[in-house]
């Protein structure tokens, strides 16, 4: 999935929609992972690289990926 | 645009700055920022008690002028009074109640030396609440559908039409939202007896708020749009809050309007955008908004542009400006000296100093 290519994002997980003005704060994971977003990569790089470097297990990362999809959809910042 | 050297003179009203603040003191920190010291500011006021005439920082001189309901004739004549003390060069009038009055003398202040950037009378009537439907109709605009209420029986019959809620409004300012019958008449004897007849019954809509600050050059041509989503807003409706979004639909919009009523001066357009996108304009004000700083702040300067078309100056549409600029609004209790006050109360007229602001 893309992100949408106006948002702009900050190191520290701040995230912000100029076509709305929303704003909202992630944590260092989130950061990193909308990093590798807006860097262009697949989604199965991007998980691939998380359960490389955190202990967690590959179920559990797909349950986790589809929240944060949903909450990604719902403040409206993906591509359609 | 470049700042020119000559001294310029311009008056400003709206100099109010209560929980419904007037856009006097944003034009003028504007042009300000602009002219920097190549400008004297006469403060236009009706009211001993508007705070920017006690803005020493902000106001040189400031003039008590007459009520709008006293007419043109009495503003005129208060106006060459000043105009022989001061010369003026423009005057930026920034209340809906009395461009009736400037439009109608705008020949004459011009005889006097006096520039300014207006809308005809046929264009500030055709934005006019009680004329929305008909502009929305003619332009292709959006706008909610309304009934106009002349008297309180009236409430049933556009209940009936729209349902509840509805926004009554007054004719010229203020909105509320009312849920029932009860608190809808409550609404309209309030705003009846404060604004008169007729008072508005308004759809409502649920949405996004976002306003639009503008400037028209009066050939079709918007100088300037910057739109604004309301981050805080107050219980009177008022953005305490604000930051400018990116929106071509919204910048369209802007420009649209400017193209279909040929506007000359500063507009704000108040927008509700829905759950689809639709854009509905609510109200069409016919001159700044009390937030027009945040257009310098996102790099438009709307004022100083105004008055470069006032003095006939080209000036070419600006192009970009920053999304992500906010403004969070905040009150301050500028403390002043009686004397000033009663200076201005007994006499009509006040200097600020650099020495003894807020003094006679």
């Amino acid at each position: 999935m893309k992100i949408k290519s106006n948002i702009a994002t900050s190191g520290n997980g701040f995230i912000f929609n100029p076509a709305t003005g929303d704003s909202f704060s992630g944590n260092a994971i989130a950061s990193e992972i909308l990093a590798a977003m807006n860097r262009g990569e697949t989604d199965e790089h991007i998980k691939a690289d998380i359960l490389d470097k955190y202990d967690v297990r590959p179920d559990q990362l797909e349950q986790d990926w589809e929240d944060w999809l949903v909450q990604l959809r719902a403040a409206n910042l993906l591509e359609a | 645009m470049s700042a020119p050297p000559k001294l310029l003179t311009i008056g400003v009203t709206g100099l109010n700055a209560h929980d419904n603040p007037g856009p006097g003191v944003a034009v003028i920190r504007s042009l300000r920022e602009f002219y920097r010291d190549g400008l004297r500011i006469v403060g236009l006021a009706y009211e001993s008690l508007e705070p920017g005439i006690y803005m020493g920082d902000m106001v040189d001189v400031a003039y008590q002028v007459p009520y709008p309901s006293t007419g043109s004739a009495a503003l005129l004549e208060r106006l060459a009074e000043i105009n022989g003390q001061e010369q003026l060069d423009v005057i930026i009038p920034n209340f809906d109640s009395e461009l009736f009055n400037f439009i109608k003398i705008s020949a004459q202040m011009a005889k006097m030396g006096i520039k300014t950037c207006l809308p005809t009378h046929a264009q500030l009537a055709a934005r006019d609440k009680i004329n929305l439907g008909d502009f929305g109709t003619r332009y292709h605009f959006k706008v909610p559908a309304f009934y106009m209420l002349n008297s309180v029986h009236d409430i049933d019959t556009a209940a009936e039409g729209l349902n509840y809620p509805l926004v009554i409004k007054g004719k010229f300012y203020e909105a509320q939202i009312v849920n029932n019958r009860e608190t809808a008449q409550k609404a309209f004897y309030d705003l009846s007896a404060k604004w008169g007849l007729p008072v508005i019954a308004q759809q409502y809509i649920s949405g996004t708020e976002i306003n639009v600050a503008g400037l028209g050059d009066g050939k079709g041509n918007a100088v300037s749009v910057v739109p604004m989503r309301k981050l805080y807003i107050t219980d009177k409706g008022k953005a305490w809050a604000g930051i400018t979004i990116e929106d071509n639909d919204l910048i369209a919009l802007g420009r649209q309007f400017a193209a279909a009523s040929q506007w000359k001066g500063g507009f704000e357009l108040e927008i509700m955008k829905d759950a689809n996108g639709d854009l509905y304009v609510l109200e069409v004000n016919p001159r700044f908004p009390a937030w027009v700083y945040l257009t310098v702040a996102a790099g438009q300067n709307q004022p100083a542009a105004l008055v470069q078309l006032a003095l006939g100056n080209e000036v070419k549409p600006f192009k970009n400006y920053q999304a992500g600029k906010m403004f969070i609004r905040y009150s301050w209790d500028e403390v002043v000296d009686i004397g000033s006050f009663q200076q201005f109360s007994a006499f009509g007229r006040m200097a600020n100093t650099n020495n003894n602001k807020g003094q006679a």
